[in-house]
């Protein structure tokens, strides 16, 4: 690990001042994946800004009833919420499925949005690699790529984004905020992500030295009834090979509202808005279920070692909704 | 090249202060082991990927080999020589020795301190990946052996004494319970 | 108290009586130190920077920056270091090349030696080894695998090895078979990954060589050690007290030899440590293994044909045979028996012992070929395995120590509740989960090596016991203690077994299932020789009285045996067959393995290794990268061994089997527990699903079918 400035931050604008404009500096919250990217030479950073002392650790419930989750909530506090487990049982769900225990305590919601891909070639700096060294090359599309993108890559990059907090919060329609020096800004996490194109180095939206100060989730009834299920090698403490958040909305057999996203299959957590209309206003059937699986599925372009992927996430598509589907049930059941 | 970082950071580690020589890219684990000798924490992978590392900082565990020294300045650790009060050992560590929740004893430290939060975790009510409901409504699920074995699963055992781990922070979890609220309805399911 | 009367009341039967570990209050309280914790004054650190191709040679290494770095001491690489002695026979045979670091500019592997960077602290070390530029000339590399390679040969046989066993006619009793099972199986590249990695420090002590290590057997590291630099044996003291797992990976290495060439030209103490990415290409592993198994039997599935043909890759440095296909001539008879290991060279790091070598990944494939002839006899698997009974050794026509196989098999199955089992694959469902249930059979050789041990009554009334034993996890020392007490007649609290000091002189290693036999051997000649002295009388003078054993002898006498520990292997699993996750639910050893020293101890040994079998069947699997012939993520989350949630209850127990010949009647446990666990859990995959799974590990993607191709359709809510 090369050595480094420290610095501490107390306020938001004092954390943006001490970052700056330095291309070689970042922000350091839980630490996780950053520190780990240090040791392995991934990441160099001439300068440290520490934001875990800010004042982003609260999570509030919004006026218009969603709620406010502050940048620097570690894992486990947004998973443990209340509320969260509330309203957006599957966001506390598919946090609890990432990491284990000891990380989710260091890891904040900020930087689990921020976090690299785990793709091999990446954290490996004796390799080629266009996201770490743009124009290398990729050697994992013709290598290992086992778990690797389906959707939405390129032939310059075909790595996957690890989280699986991100896949729940995009099914919700998470909105992400961050200061810059002129101030206060958001984006919605659906356009936070970049597509990968040419440039797969570029990742976010985000512009240089801009701080995330947390992340908005808007009042969704659908989730009442929303789960996430991820698929890993192991059954704790590994990556996804696949995942899908989804919450439903069935009355009377047919689909009033649903929420689809995919996790391990792309670049970025994957918002299946094909599915989803697909879905609305038909049945609550398998067979419907796999229809609007397969109308997302429609665009994959899986590399000869990972096309089991579209197995996998048509069959959770189906397994997941079908579970909604007689949740909702219950429900109605139970409320008639 | 940036210039030399070293420095002195001040810790409270098991209730007492210490002022340990470090530069930046000390870890917590490495400041542990190099500078002040307590080796009691373990050093597996050095990359968050085993549990080996395992200690309470600010009262939570978290794997000490992702978090820099310098940026736990100021606050307090707990580690696995500071478990035990006194020559009586923690319930935690009394279990591990009398059930044999161990082999080689590499990741035993790590296991311990894991399992010592992890009763915590649960008595405040926190769900786990394997609680079917997670909805506050729903209440804490009781401490079944399924669950002992999500929330332990942080700590990787290569010798494969998962199931006297098991056995063991089941015991002492119940041990704790009872401690906590006298003869209630204990909320631990039997692990074996 | 003085006296030698020590028999106030003798106390016989430790041995078999549950013992906590006696360095148990040390090790959860943080207070036993490995080999990376104990402290000295003046340590540096060292810090391995190792070849980042796969083939080629070094061009140049730029050392004079390096050097020029805050705190950097020393780099040591082929161009300044001293010379190694690489002529000679060592206490494993043949030595590794992989010992011989910085003797020359080639690069046979990835992850290969190149330098030893020497640092202050170890962050210093490590950011300036990271900063070595090393520049090489690459040359073309073969690290593909596979069945077919042209590189393929027959290694040849050792005395106590053989390569190739045949008898019979192969061809003719496949012929005259009425039910013939052909299948071809896969392992893959697998790694010990013992938690603690491995740490030595190395300094001279007056003209003495003191290394304080993380081994599984001091006297061989002070040997090699010895031997490599040229000095007398008795100028090496090789220390190792505790050691965070072995499992085969803690022998000498690269990292011992380098912290021994840095603490000579510096004159000070120096630490090197292996990162768990360097652990990959430096401790050996298992190699990936390519089996075809062909049985020929009569329609009632007695065997009429066996062949049983193993491959497994080596470096091209060093030889190593993964002995896939021995297994089957100690286990099956058939009028035909054809076993044969067979290796090819690749440009990859040189293989090596790792839990039950051979036996692990052999009883995978004859195991599950087993349970496939026995689906196609449809004969029950325990019914065919008791028709297929040898009464002597197939290939040897040895007589058999003992052998009670069938005992565990009926032990296991009353327990187990096989009766109740269905036949018929793909029936049992729970919700979205498949279940089915599967077996095998176990069997590792029981093995000793000639010990020394030396036991002294001190004046205090208590006893010390001294050998280079090593206790790796498998409680040796506390069963060291219990065998001690009762060869003594007296209580295990009033004896102290130090182990792990290569001057207590030559014993086995911790391997090959056989350390605690071969040293509670040992101890227990030393303390019928002690008492007996002590019956005699007279007063204990200050400095002790001490009693010696040597069971060379003693273990040359044995006569030739089929030697072996058994068990039966139960799992059940759960598929879903929609996601591909198999989990299994429940597993059950009983085995037959000689005496149990400390049922606690021993009962987790065992259990760890059916865990170790788990992890084989559904977890580990090293990749590597064609295009550089690296790994591709090596590390705990690219390498996936189980993890807590993966394990459930398993359960290990046995079935009465002292061992005659041994003095404490024991055989050994620290392997058979693995051995043919993966098979079950293969078997009970197949019982579940109807698909055999002949490729470890049974990866999701491999179960993974279409949802509506999957029938019974899982989402039904059938069950």
């Amino acid at each position: 690990m090369r050595e480094f400035d420290y610095r501490r931050a107390s306020d938001v604008p004092g954390a943006v001042a001490l970052l700056g404009a330095d291309p070689g500096a970042r922000y350091l919250g839980g630490g996780t994946n950053l520190v780990d990217l240090m040791k392995s030479g991934v990441e160099r950073p001439a300068l440290l800004v520490d934001v875990r002392e800010l004042p982003l650790d609260r999570i509030e419930v919004t006026d218009d009833g969603g709620l406010h989750i502050g940048a620097t909530v570690t894992n486990s506090d947004l998973a443990a919420h209340p509320e969260v487990r509330r309203r957006y049982p599957a966001l506390t769900q598919a946090v609890l499925a990432g990491a284990s225990g000891q990380l989710r305590n260091m890891a904040t919601v900020g930087g689990n949005l921020l976090q690299r891909t785990r793709c091999a070639y990446f954290t490996d700096v004796s390799k080629p690699c266009n996201k770490r060294l743009p124009g290398s090359g990729c050697p994992a599309v013709a290598g290992e790529h086992h778990n690797h993108a389906i959707l939405g890559a390129s032939p310059h990059c075909v790595a996957v984004h690890p989280s699986d907090m991100g896949v729940a919060l995009t099914a919700l329609d998470a909105v992400v905020h961050y200061v810059t020096a002129d101030g206060p800004h958001e984006v919605p996490l659906a356009e936070f992500y970049l597509p990968v194109g040419t440039t797969p180095h570029r990742e976010t939206a985000l512009p240089a030295g801009a701080l995330i100060t947390g992340v908005t989730l808007p009042p969704a009834p659908v989730a009442a009834a929303s789960c996430y299920r991820k698929v890993r090698e192991r059954a704790s403490y590994a990556f996804a090979i696949g995942s899908v958040a989804a919450a439903l909305d069935v009355r009377g057999g047919t689909v009033r509202a649903a929420r689809l996203a995919f996790g391990a299959v792309a670049s970025r957590p994957w918002r299946a808005h094909a599915a989803e209309r697909a879905l609305i206003d038909g049945p609550a059937t398998a067979e419907a279920f796999a229809a609007a699986a397969d109308a997302e599925l429609a665009a994959a372009e899986p590399l000869p070692g990972n096309s089991y992927k579209v197995t996998l996430i048509r069959n959770l598509v189906v397994a997941v909704l079908t579970e909604l589907a007689a949740e909702c049930r219950r429900t109605e059941e139970a409320t008639r | 090249m940036a210039p030399s970082t070293a420095g002195a950071i001040t810790l409270t580690i098991n209730g007492e202060k210490h002022t340990l020589p470090v530069d930046n890219r000390t870890t917590l684990l490495d400041a542990l082991r190099e500078r002040i000798g307590l080796t009691g924490t373990k050093k597996g992978c050095d990359q968050g990927q085993c549990g080996a590392c395992t200690v309470l900082l600010e009262g939570r565990r978290v794997v000490s080999c992702l978090q820099l020294a310098v940026a736990a300045e100021g606050r307090e650790v707990t580690t696995i020589e500071g478990v035990a009060d006194g020559d009586r050992l923690h319930p935690v560590q009394q279990a591990f020795l009398d059930l044999d929740g161990y082999q080689c004893g590499y990741c035993t430290p790590g296991q311990i301190c894991s399992a010592i939060a992890a009763i915590e975790e649960h008595a405040a009510g926190w769900p786990s990946a394997v609680t079917t409901d997670v909805r506050p409504e729903a209440g804490v699920p009781p401490l079944t052996a399924e669950e002992i074995r999500e929330r332990m699963s942080g700590n990787l055992c290569r010798c494969g004494a998962y199931v006297s781990i098991v056995q063991a922070v089941a015991r002492a979890a119940a041990e704790t319970a009872q401690e906590n609220d006298g003869a209630d309805e204990m909320n631990v399911a039997g692990a074996a | 108290m003085t006296t030698a009367t020590t028999r106030t009341a003798p106390v016989i039967g430790a041995v078999g009586t549950a013992h906590t570990r006696v360095e148990g209050r040390d090790k959860v309280t943080g207070a036993a130190r490995y080999a990376a914790e104990i402290p000295f004054a003046e340590l540096a650190h060292g810090w391995l920077v190792v070849s980042t191709i796969a083939r080629g040679r070094i061009r140049s290494i730029d050392a004079a920056p390096v050097l020029a770095m805050p705190g950097v001491l020393s780099v040591l690489h082929h161009g300044n270091a001293q010379p190694l002695e690489s002529q000679y026979v060592g206490p494993m045979g043949t030595p590794d090349p992989t010992l011989q670091i910085f003797q020359h500019d080639r690069v046979p592997h990835a992850g290969w030696p190149v330098a030893l960077v020497v640092a202050e602290t170890s962050e210093q070390a490590r950011e300036a080894a990271e900063s070595l530029v090393v520049e090489y000339d690459l040359a073309p590399h073969d690290v593909a695998f596979a069945d077919g390679h042209p590189g393929t040969y027959v290694p040849e046989s050792t005395p106590r090895a053989a390569a190739e066993k045949v008898k019979g006619d192969l061809a003719a009793e496949l012929d005259a078979s009425a039910v013939v099972v052909d299948a071809e199986y896969t392992t893959p590249e697998e790694h010990h990954h013992p938690m603690e990695p491995h740490a030595a420090t190395a300094y001279w002590d007056s003209g003495r060589l003191e290394v304080v290590d993380s081994n599984q057997g001091s006297i061989y590291v002070a040997q090699e050690l010895a031997q490599l630099f040229s000095l007398d044996a008795s100028a090496v003291r090789v220390r190792s007290e505790h050691v965070g797992g072995g499992f085969g990976a803690k022998g000498t290495r690269p990292h011992q030899v380098a912290a021994t060439m840095a603490a000579t030209v510096l004159h000070r103490p120096v630490r090197v440590v292996l990162t768990r990415r360097q652990m990959f290409s430096l401790i050996g592993y298992r190699s990936p293994t390519a089996q075809r198994v062909r049985l020929g039997a009569d329609a009632d599935g007695r065997l009429r044909a066996l062949h049983h043909q193993g491959l497994n890759q080596t470096s091209t440095v060093h030889e190593f045979v993964e002995r896939s296909a021995d297994v089957a001539r100690a286990m099956y008879d058939a009028e035909a028996h054809h076993t044969v290991n067979r290796v090819v060279r690749l440009d990859v790091p040189s293989p090596t012992y790792m839990r039950a070598p051979g036996e692990a990944p052999g009883s995978f494939a004859l195991e599950c070929a087993l349970d496939e002839l026995a689906e196609r006899c449809g004969v029950d698997p325990i019914v065919l395995r008791a028709r297929n009974e040898p009464a002597v050794g197939p290939v040897s026509g040895l007589p058999y120590s003992s052998r009670k196989l069938l005992d565990c098999f009926e032990v296991g199955a009353d327990r187990f509740g096989w009766a109740e089992r269905d036949p018929r694959p793909g029936l049992r469902r729970d919700g979205r989960w498949l279940l089915g249930t599967g077996t095998a059979a176990a069997s590792f050789p029981t093995l000793a090596g000639p010990s020394t041990a030396a036991v002294t009554a001190e004046a205090d009334g208590t006893f010390t016991v001294r050998i280079t034993a090593a206790d790796i996890g498998t409680g040796a020392r506390t069963a060291l203690t219990l065998v001690a007490a009762d060869a003594l007649e007296v209580s295990p609290d009033r004896v102290t077994v130090r182990i792990g000091d290569s001057d207590f002189g030559p014993a086995m290693l911790a391997g090959g299932s056989a350390g605690t036999r071969s040293w509670s051997w040992a101890v227990t000649l030393a303390a019928r020789d002690l008492r007996e002295q002590l019956a005699l009388g007279g007063h204990v003078p200050p400095e002790g009285i001490t009693a010696r054993s040597d069971t060379t002898a003693a273990i040359g006498a044995l006569p030739p045996r089929e030697r072996h520990a058994y068990g039966a292997q139960f799992a059940e699993v759960a598929v879903d067959v929609s996601t591909g996750e198999v989990r299994v639910r429940r597993m059950l050893g009983i085995f037959a393995a000689g005496r149990i020293v400390n049922p606690l101890t021993a009962r987790n040994q065992f259990v760890g290794g059916m865990i170790w079998g788990l992890s084989m069947a559904l977890h580990e699997e090293a990749v590597r990268d064609g295009a550089t012939g690296t790994h591709v993520a090596p590390d705990l989350a690219g390498y996936h061994v189980a993890a807590n949630a993966d394990v459930p209850l398993v359960e290990a127990d046995w079935v009465d089997d002292p061992d005659d010949e041994d003095p404490v009647g024991i055989k050994g446990i620290g392997e058979v527990g693995i051995v043919g666990a993966a098979a079950a859990i293969a078997n009970a995959v197949w019982h579940a699903t109807g698909v055999r799974h002949r490729h470890l590990p049974i990866r999701p993607d491999r179960v993974l079918v279409p949802w509506d191709d999957a029938l019974p359709r899982p989402f039904e809510g059938r069950g």
